[in-house]
């Protein structure tokens, strides 16, 4: 069971002077329980490759699977669709709309059709999952601090069940606290729920300590497609589009050059921290011996 | 779906009429919207039919673009070209019911929907080539003798171009929170009419709220720069007539006059 995207090509207002072409075809496959990071810069298409996936936009051309089923098909169900790739838009003010914070997450359960009652659990799991804490669930929304207003936004969503979760930018505007909390809890639910989470970001940093794939994305087509690992190893590249690799990646790289046995590989902050300390225990027992 | 609405959007294509001044066009649209109520008679038809012919062909902006204006007032047209149609008294063709289609209803109905078309693809032209900035400029200038019996010309030109410079921001915004409740199963397009209007509450709230937030960060903004109306205010871009505006005022001149000669010009069959 995956998300398959056949060579989809997207093209705002075709035909008209703001041509312009977002998407190149695109080929990628989306596997279970994947945990996967989208980067690029500033429209770099990213925003338009997450709508193709839920079926908001559709492709000017090329297909997108669902589970093995054509998502263009005439009589394939999008709401259907839509509950099961849940997609959270970058500002949570778009979509907080209703009185309390527990009735609006209600509101997507409620479009599946399901009960007032059942649609009220599913909100209760929603917002445990997504770390809201419970004093603020009767609250309005728009009384929360952005971090709590995101995690509305996410519950919102989660509610209605989906398989994939993909959240666009949901560290944006948030304070480093804010935004380690809220990875954090991305992390949590991707692990407790089984579900595949996609994360879009412009911040390597963000991605590098959550995900187990990267897809670098840059004027509408797919640079790069690994491991962080393997992405961040090509750290000039990344460069040449407007990216960079995590500050981690350059300074054992600049360690490497001073002749120092630096991990290269290293790509988050715990591992380079280890690698390092080993060195000086490594350097001062060879001190010692001398 | 919502950016379907070209009234009031801007169409870059650097064209001649692109380059005029806007007071130009102002009067030229004025004039024009004048001629499609005054003219009479197949000639006067073809005339203004070869006016916005040439209006269209000299904007650079494609047909099919502007034709998509004519979707939103679509209803207008229909529901004119009906009480036409049915309403107007004459030589009955067919009756039925209470109602009778006569020779004139249909000449009616006809000229009407040309008139209200060429009405709004007209004024379409002019906001399709000129800047929201531009028009309101030409706008504060073409009224400012009003100024002197009281009414707040800067203010109101300032509040229109605020509105027209929002439209785009607004029609962005509805896209987005319309795309938000989509993804959460969100249906704004079926069900009959009470719940259509209840699928609008959950776009309606976070579209206000967003309105109001910018209108405040935009005067607070404005007050930061010390705006304080209209009085000793001087423009970056100041308006200046030049070689081209004359040409094109003569024009729009000679095409208004020719629409009234035009009134009196009766063909042969036509008595």
């Amino acid at each position: 069971m995956s998300i398959i995207l056949d060579k989809v090509n997207y093209v705002y207002s075709e035909k008209t002077a703001y041509e312009a072409q977002a998407l190149k075809d695109i080929n990628l496959q989306i596997k279970d329980g994947e945990f996967i990071g989208i980067i690029g810069h500033t429209g770099s298409g990213k925003s338009t490759l997450i709508q193709h996936l839920n079926g908001l936009l559709r492709a000017s051309s090329g297909g997108i699977y669902y589970n093995g089923r054509d998502i263009y098909e005439d009589d394939y169900d999008k709401k259907q669709l839509r509950s099961k790739v849940g997609l959270v838009f970058q500002y949570p003010e778009h979509q907080l709309f209703d009185a309390t914070i527990f009735s609006d997450v209600c509101f997507g359960p409620r479009n599946l059709g399901l009960s007032r009652k059942d649609a009220e659990l599913r909100a209760f799991s929603a917002l445990r999952s997504a770390g809201l804490p419970e004093k603020y669930w009767y609250r309005s929304p728009f009384e929360l601090s952005g971090g709590q207003k995101r995690r509305a936004a996410i519950a919102g969503v989660l509610a209605m069940r989906p398989e994939v979760l993909i959240l666009d930018e949901p560290t944006a505007g948030l304070d480093p606290k804010g935004r380690d909390e809220i990875l954090g809890q991305v992390a949590a639910m991707h692990h407790e729920l089984n579900i595949t989470v996609i994360l879009v970001s412009h911040s390597m940093e963000d991605v590098a300590n959550y995900v187990g794939r990267i897809i670098v994305l840059g004027q509408g087509s797919v640079l790069m497609d690994g491991t962080p690992r393997e992405v961040f190893s090509q750290y000039q590249e990344l460069e040449k589009v407007g990216l960079a690799a995590p500050q981690v990646t350059y300074l054992m790289h600049e360690l490497r050059e001073h002749g120092i046995p630096a991990d290269v590989e290293a790509t988050t902050l715990q591992e380079a921290k280890g690698c390092i300390l080993q060195l000086f225990a490594e350097r001062r027992k060879n001190r010692d011996r001398e | 779906m919502i950016r379907d609405i070209t009234i009031g959007q801007y169409y870059p294509s650097g064209s001649i009429l692109h380059r005029l001044d806007p007071r130009v066009k102002l009067m030229g649209t004025l004039a024009y919207v004048l001629s499609l109520f005054m003219f009479r008679g197949i000639v006067g038809f073809a005339a203004a039919t070869l006016g916005l012919i040439a209006l269209v062909k000299l904007s650079k902006v494609p047909f099919g673009y502007m034709v998509k204006g004519l979707k939103a007032i679509m209803v207008v047209l229909v529901i004119t070209a009906i009480f036409n149609l049915l309403l107007t008294p004459g030589e009955p063709l067919v009756s039925f019911w209470a109602f009778r289609v006569t020779q004139e209803g249909i000449k009616n109905a006809g000229f009407m929907v040309v008139r209200l078309s060429y009405l709004v693809l007209g004024s379409s032209v002019l906001t399709l080539t000129t800047t929201p900035n531009q028009l309101t400029d030409g706008m504060e200038k073409s009224l400012r003798p009003l100024n002197k019996i009281g009414v707040p010309v800067h203010e109101v030109s300032m509040i229109m171009s605020i509105a027209l410079r929002f439209i785009p921001i607004l029609i962005e915004e509805t896209d987005k929170i319309m795309k938000a409740q989509l993804a959460r199963g969100a249906d704004f397009e079926s069900g009959n009419l009470v719940k259509r209007i209840r699928a609008m509450i959950p776009l309606l709230v976070p579209l206000f709220i967003s309105a109001f937030r910018r209108a405040n960060d935009l005067a607070l903004a404005m007050e930061a720069r010390c705006y304080n109306g209209g009085e000793g205010r001087t423009k970056m871009k100041p308006l200046i007539y030049g070689k081209r505006d004359m040409v094109a005022y003569l024009v729009e001149a000679g095409y208004f006059a020719g629409i009234i000669l035009l009134r009196r010009v009766a063909l042969p069959w036509q008595g």
